[in-house]
């Protein structure tokens, strides 16, 4: 065996935060050959990040290597001064970002950026650089890549900013990728094109690759080996196939059972969970909720929701799945009456809400009813309101709650029902974890009784293992407050768990509806069948019945 | 509240320039409510036979051309001078603030009107606003309150509309508006506490200017009248002895306004940090 690309022994890396040194990496070791793909999974504040930044030696300030080697074609980096690293960053190890749009400059050409960092590290003349960037651009699969060249981020979408972070990556053909992270955002049609593209490229240009996700399907799909990291340790180091087969380590089988494949349901995402008996719909299911038809949207010139018809009964779960730009958002919003529509009717209960517009609905009797649980469940929660004063707001305002003991009351029922623990209620946003921000979110959705939750992507920004936890919890509450839900999403695979119909949307129109099973069996829609088709999937046994025969 | 407190300790123990500021302007107020009491002398008496000596440990800051303590007259002044400033600020924040929410969050008409007439009051000098006012309206203190706040007006709105509008189509806004909060609710219960942090800085520093403000009108005997002492009106005074060598009569007011004028101007970061929850772990 030949010495590894990069090798890291025994890494230590501490913050030092106000309140002392906090240990982000307790001593890992990992390596890589050349042409390897590892896939390093976590969720967030595992230290996947911090593992990659003090590869590149790219920590913050407050960051210290404070024991361990990094070395890196045999050349020991972990001290090295900058003009060692220097010639090392982007020559020869790279990274990609999560936030493409973020990691590129707004204000200068993909073309130029391109050249610059061909510039940094071969003599070429303008003239040359461009040349090149124009190459790499074709190289990733830019469609009219001279032209794109002058084109700036904003007039890019995120899979083009990603293809371009991926070019830039690329440009001096470095021996290591490290991609942190890199299809977090995208849709999912997107993602299997900029996986496919990272994964053809590095295999074909011989680079090896360092795959940073909390999508352990993803990761499978696309590495030769997984190191799982949990608070600072690797706990186990496995080929995927094995990982998934038998996977060694509690946290490892916790995280393997909370990634939803094709067969999950609901209840496999949490086998330790106690398989608690679902509670008999408070509401009998039947009669008509919603009925919304012919809703149109249009903004400035464009159309977002172009005549949607569809209904949804008491007690029932409807998924809603499209992409970004298909108008989902949109349309929740509408429903939540937060947005007036430009035509078409939303009946609620028989009365026709549509007719109200958004700015008074506030004192409809309905406002009540339907409530709205967010994607960034931080992002929607007042950064001055406790988490009390979050959940009681809803209360004080559609429930006539006033100041005092029955407030209070109501507020420790609605957090002990999302299994938020009541010490926290006092915290600010900024204070509690993501799945904590998203109980806080969901018990103030729930707080007024309401009979209809809209969720717009409640767990997309959330880790694999809170996801089923808030997905469990939803669906009990479904049950138990007998509750319609109006469940949005990108990803069709956690619809289907969580919904009996579904409703697909493609550029504001409905392309598909159906019961989910049926729909996941056989899509009549050839925009389903892409979408079923770009679920990051991963069998457990390696299944190549081609080769056999 | 022992959280902030505690926040605010952590805030000023990092920051020693803040924690200097913020005394500094303590003792400020503190002299500006205490400060008659404790003066040695009347600050309006004069005792012609004591004039124009230099500091002496009867008389600190020298004596006047009447004989009056400048000592005295220095420390009487805070009062007023912080006391028009005060106001002036309030004033124009009381009013600017919501306008410039409002505008930051309905946006539209309402927001290109209003922006047009923010943009002519600034393109008013306010030495002119207040010999105007003044000429219209009587030489009266309110007067001289009303013109500074006119003038610091804009910066409010703008600075509230700009705040206001990066947040308005935040997640937080539109959960306040399913939550039951009519428009004017979420602006005035979630997006103005919100950008309070931010508009500290702006009070604090507009305190600062506000203070050189009415002192700049005083000298040009405008609002605030002798003999009263005012800052701007002991430098006036002082002005005309300097060239015969009286420099303790300009020098102890000038001073004194340069100290108001810098505590209130360094508070101003140091208080974002402190009122902003997000800091705080």
């Amino acid at each position: 065996m030949t010495a590894p690309l990069l090798s890291i022994e025994d890494l230590r890396v501490g913050f030092s935060t106000r309140h002392g040194l906090v240990e982000a990496l307790r001593g890992i070791s990992l390596g890589l050959h050349v042409g390897e793909t590892l896939g390093i999974v976590g969720e967030s504040g595992s230290g996947k990040s911090v593992t990659a930044l003090a590869v590149m030696r790219l920590l913050d300030r407050a960051g210290r290597i404070s024991a361990g080697r990094i070395s890196f074609r045999g050349q020991d980096i972990t001290h090295a001064p900058r003009h060692v690293l220097q010639p090392l960053r982007g020559a020869a190890m790279s990274m990609i970002f999560q936030n493409p749009r973020a990691a590129l400059n707004p204000i200068r050409t993909v073309g130029l950026q391109i050249a610059d960092v061909l510039r940094a590290h071969e003599p070429l003349s303008a003239r040359e650089a461009r040349d090149r960037a124009g190459v790499l651009l074709e190289a990733v699969r830019i469609r009219d890549p001279l032209a794109r060249l002058d084109a700036y981020p904003h007039e890019l979408s995120g899979g083009m900013c990603q293809r371009v972070m991926i070019a830039m990556a690329i440009a001096c053909e470095p021996a290591l990728l490290i991609a942190d992270e890199p299809t977090t955002g995208l849709d999912a049609t997107t993602q299997k094109t900029v996986m496919d593209l990272l994964s053809e490229t590095t295999a074909r240009r011989g680079m090896a690759m360092v795959l940073i996700t909390h999508d352990l399907g993803l990761a499978a799909q696309y590495c030769g080996r997984i190191a799982v990291m949990q608070q600072g340790l690797v706990v186990e180091e496995a080929p995927p196939h094995k990982l998934f087969g038998a996977p060694r380590h509690a946290y490892t089988r916790r995280l393997v059972a909370a990634s939803p494949t094709r067969q999950s349901t609901i209840a496999s995402l949490l086998p330790e969970a106690s398989a608690a008996p679902p509670a008999a719909p408070a509401v009998p299911r039947g009669g008509r909720l919603l009925e919304v038809r012919g809703l149109v949207k249009r903004f400035a010139g464009t159309t977002a929701v172009d005549d949607v018809s569809f209904h949804l009964d008491a007690g029932e779960s409807l998924g809603l799945v499209g992409e970004s730009g298909s108008g989902k958002s949109t349309l929740s919003r509408l429903v939540c009456r937060l947005l007036d529509q430009t035509a078409g009717s939303i009946r609620f209960d028989g009365t026709d809400i549509g007719a109200v517009p958004a700015r008074g609905f506030h004192r409809n009797p309905h406002r009540r009813d339907i409530q709205l649980v967010f994607q960034d469940h931080g992002g929607s929660l007042n950064p001055r309101f406790t988490a009390f004063q979050s959940i009681a707001d809803p209360l004080k305002l559609l429930a006539g709650l006033g100041e005092g003991e029955a407030l209070q009351r109501r507020v420790g029922e609605c957090a002990e029902r999302v299994g938020l623990p009541a010490e926290l209620l006092g915290r600010f946003p900024h204070q509690l974890s993501g799945g904590q921000q998203a109980r806080v979110g969901i018990a103030r959705a729930i707080a007024a009784r309401p009979r209809l939750l809209v969720l717009d992507e409640p767990t997309a920004a959330l880790d694999v293992s809170v996801q089923a936890v808030i997905l469990a919890l939803l669906d009990r509450l479904r049950r138990e407050e007998g509750l319609s839900f109006l469940f949005v999403s990108h990803d069709l695979n956690l619809v289907r768990m969580m919904c009996q119909r579904i409703i697909v949307l493609q550029a504001g129109k409905v392309v598909e509806e159906g019961k989910s099973d049926a729909l996941f069996a056989a899509p009549r829609a050839a925009y389903t069948a892409e979408l079923l088709a770009a679920i990051p999937h991963f069998a457990p046994e390696p299944s190549v019945p081609g080769t056999a025969g | 509240m022992s959280a902030t407190l505690r926040h605010a300790g952590w805030v000023l123990r990092g920051n020693p320039v803040t924690l200097a500021a913020g005394l500094g302007a303590t003792l400020m107020v503190l002299l500006a409510v205490f400060g008659p009491a404790l003066v040695p002398y009347d600050p309006v008496a004069s005792n012609v036979p004591v004039a124009l000596r230099p500091p002496s440990a009867a008389h600190w800051f020298g004596t006047d051309q009447l004989g009056r303590d400048v000592f005295s007259r220095v420390l009487v002044a805070t009062r007023l001078d912080l006391l028009i400033a005060a106001s002036a600020v309030t004033l124009s924040f009381a009013a600017g603030a919501p306008i410039g929410a409002f505008c930051g969050y309905v946006g539209g008409r309402l927001d290109r009107w209003v922006g047009r007439l923010v943009e002519l009051l600034m393109a008013f000098p306010l030495f002119v606003l207040a010999m105007a006012m003044v000429a219209a309206f009587g030489n009266r203190v309110e007067n001289i309150v009303i013109a500074t706040a006119l003038i610091n007006l804009p910066f409010y709105i703008r600075f509230a509309r700009a705040e206001v509008n990066i947040r308005r189509n935040v997640g937080w806004v539109e959960a306040a508006r399913a939550s039951g909060n009519s428009h004017a609710q979420v602006v005035l219960r979630f997006l103005l506490p919100n950008v309070l942090p931010a508009m500290a800085v702006q009070i604090s520093l507009n305190l600062g200017w506000a203070i050189l403000n009415v002192a700049g009108l005083s000298f040009l005997g405008l609002g605030v009248r002798p003999p009263t002492p005012e800052w701007g009106i002991l430098v006036a005074e002082g002005a005309r002895f300097i060239t015969a060598g009286r420099w303790w009569l300009v020098t102890f007011p000038g001073l004194a306004l340069m100290l108001a004028v810098l505590c209130f101007n360094l508070l101003g970061d140091g208080l974002r940090d402190i009122l902003d929850p997000r800091l705080r772990t």
